[in-house]
């Protein structure tokens, strides 16, 4: 069996396992409403401050949310790995050919697969509300940013994991990314409202790509190059994130 | 041609835990090959080591035919790993294990699934076939956990301590299905164990592990024949026995003396001749008996005699 083949037999693993916890969906699709209508209401008066591109706070909001939800369960990824890890599971898995890259890529997969059926749910509350978010090819690239940012820091999470092994150690490392990657974006306020400094190093953050990327129909000017531009940037950090928890996987097998 | 070739295996593990020192045996196919040897002798790291987890220090070793180093993959190809700590995945049913086990082997669809439910019959858990695996007790896991090592019809199986942690029905089950396996089956088995009962049931040929090296290999048979005799142990209730062992030694007809805290070995020709000899020389000492037994030479007394110590303590202190 090819990368491909034995990437989609896992990533289906982790699936099946995921869907056999009621509590684990319930909270998959509940929690992005949840934050986007209290999002919604608690700076409703905010658009009134200059900076924003539409009237609608919602509109503004619903594609930041989406990359929320997205960045935050790849950067809990890893908690899977390090069950898997506990379990003996992955250690079953190295003493068969399977490819090291397609154990890792298999979880990305599945981040980058929920990250976006959450996107939709968030899309859909955020439709009830009144924001269109462009249309269908606003849509598109929402779902298309949302599931890279979670596949992307889900490799990065994997690799962490792997390193760690430990959840104390991963859910510090999760923490202490989590509200920097927050605040040095543009998901909750608008770009111009961010001061100088932070905005010029929130051009080195994947999660400002993606709420870019994502946003662009409520920022006017926004061309398609730049879309691209954004959505390609987020491939590479996935594949480089990928790559990283690939080679997490050497660092720790030196260990056993 | 050898199944497996294990050749100077070295292990450290930090800066000075040494768990292999020179591993050496062979196998030849078709053989159940038991490692026996307490906790902390190195017989895991040697089948962690064989099975491509974890990488020696120094020496070399042959799985199949293909060299550990150089052709990892293949030897995967080859083997079936029963590792010590279940790895199956509990949140997936048994069968759902056995057919990602054989499609990660790169097994057909349509023989993985022929496969599957072949072993879930061979193993009797045709009824749990379809039930997560939390929900297993501790025998029907544990078969689970053959099960996946023999999924793809591996060469050689390597089975890490396969009744620990089964209680004695399980675990005379578990034998009883290991013992047929292994007669069934074209297979290789290696199995470590460090129930001495165990080795002798299942094993032809046993190497018996100290301290990260072989210390004496044979058929169990021809292992405790070798130990001529009977072994008298006398327990002398409080007093230490390295004085009491003197005086035994002195005895004609002794062959072998070891003292170890309040007891002592003795490796004798005809125990019945030999207890009055030696009781009446340990109270002429002034040594008091609390109790005496003459026993047919067992792995104990194999591993006694070749190490110098009493297995079960290094048991004990290898935990």
């Amino acid at each position: 069996m090819n990368a491909v083949g034995q990437t989609l037999v896992l990533f289906r693993r982790v699936m099946r396992n995921l869907s056999r916890q009621p509590i684990w969906i319930g909270f998959m699709l509940v929690q992005p409403m949840f934050w986007l209508l209290l999002y919604s209401q608690l700076f409703r008066r905010i658009t009134d401050l200059h900076g924003f591109g539409t009237v609608s706070y919602v509109d503004y909001l619903t594609p930041g949310i989406a990359i929320m939800t997205a960045f935050f369960s790849g950067s809990w990824a890893g908690m899977g790995m390090i069950e898997d890890l506990d379990r003996g599971v992955i250690e079953r898995f190295l003493t068969t050919p399977a490819l090291r890259s397609a154990i890792v890529w298999g979880r990305i997969v599945q981040s980058g697969f929920v990250s976006t059926l959450q996107a939709l749910v968030v899309l859909l509350v955020g439709l009830a509300l009144g924001a269109g978010n462009g249309g269908v090819l606003g849509w598109l690239v929402i779902l298309a940013a949302s599931g890279l940012i979670g596949a992307g820091l889900a490799g990065f999470s994997n690799g962490i994991a792997l390193l760690t092994r430990r959840e104390e150690s991963m859910i510090a490392v999760a923490n202490f990314i989590s509200l920097p990657l927050l605040f040095f974006s543009s998901i909750l306020i608008a770009r111009s409202l961010i001061p100088g400094w932070m905005r010029g190093a929130s051009l080195a953050n994947p999660v400002e790509w993606a709420v870019r990327a994502a946003r662009w129909h409520v920022l006017p000017g926004t061309s398609w190059g730049q879309i691209g531009l954004y959505l390609g940037l987020l491939v590479v950090f996935t594949a480089a994130t990928g790559l990283f928890a690939t080679r997490c996987f050497s660092a720790y097998q030196r260990t056993l | 041609m050898d199944a497996v070739v294990v050749s100077g295996l070295e292990k450290t593990y930090g800066k000075d835990v040494r768990a292999l020192d020179g591993m050496t045996f062979s196998i030849p196919e078709g053989q159940v090959f038991g490692l026996l040897g307490p906790n902390g002798a190195g017989k895991s790291t040697t089948v962690r080591i064989l099975v491509t987890l974890t990488r020696p220090d120094g020496g070399t070793a042959t799985v199949a035919g293909h060299d550990l180093a150089r052709e990892p993959d293949a030897v995967r190809r080859a083997i079936g790993y029963v590792p010590q700590a279940s790895g199956v995945d509990r949140e997936a049913t048994g069968r759902e294990n056995l057919v990602l086990q054989g499609r990660l082997q790169g097994m057909r669809n349509a023989d993985t699934d022929r496969r599957a439910g072949e072993l879930l019959e061979l193993f009797s858990l045709d009824e749990k076939a379809n039930a997560l695996v939390r929900t297993y007790s501790g025998g029907q896991k544990r078969r689970l956990d053959v099960a996946m090592g023999l999924m793809h019809r591996p060469q050689v199986l390597f089975l890490d301590e396969p009744t620990t942690g089964l209680d004695p029905e399980a675990r005379a089950a578990m034998w009883d299905e290991l013992a047929r396996l292994a007669a069934a089956e074209q297979l290789t088995i290696l199995l470590t164990t460090h129930y001495l009962e165990e080795a002798d049931r299942l094993a032809e040929r046993v190497a018996i592990v100290s301290r990260g090296k072989v210390v004496v290999e044979g058929a169990p048979d021809a292992l405790k024949r070798d130990l001529r005799g009977e072994l008298v142990t006398v327990d002398l209730g409080s007093s230490a026995s390295d004085g009491a062992a003197k005086v035994v030694e002195a005895l004609p007809g002794i062959d072998d003396v070891l003292a170890e805290g309040q007891r002592l070995f003795a490796r004798v020709d005809q125990g019945a001749q030999a207890v009055p000899a030696i009781l009446g020389a340990l109270d002429g000492a002034g040594f008091p008996v609390a109790a005496v037994t003459v026993s047919r030479p067992s792995l104990d007394d194999v591993y006694l005699h070749y190490t110098g110590r009493e297995f079960r303590s290094d048991d004990e202190a290898g935990k």
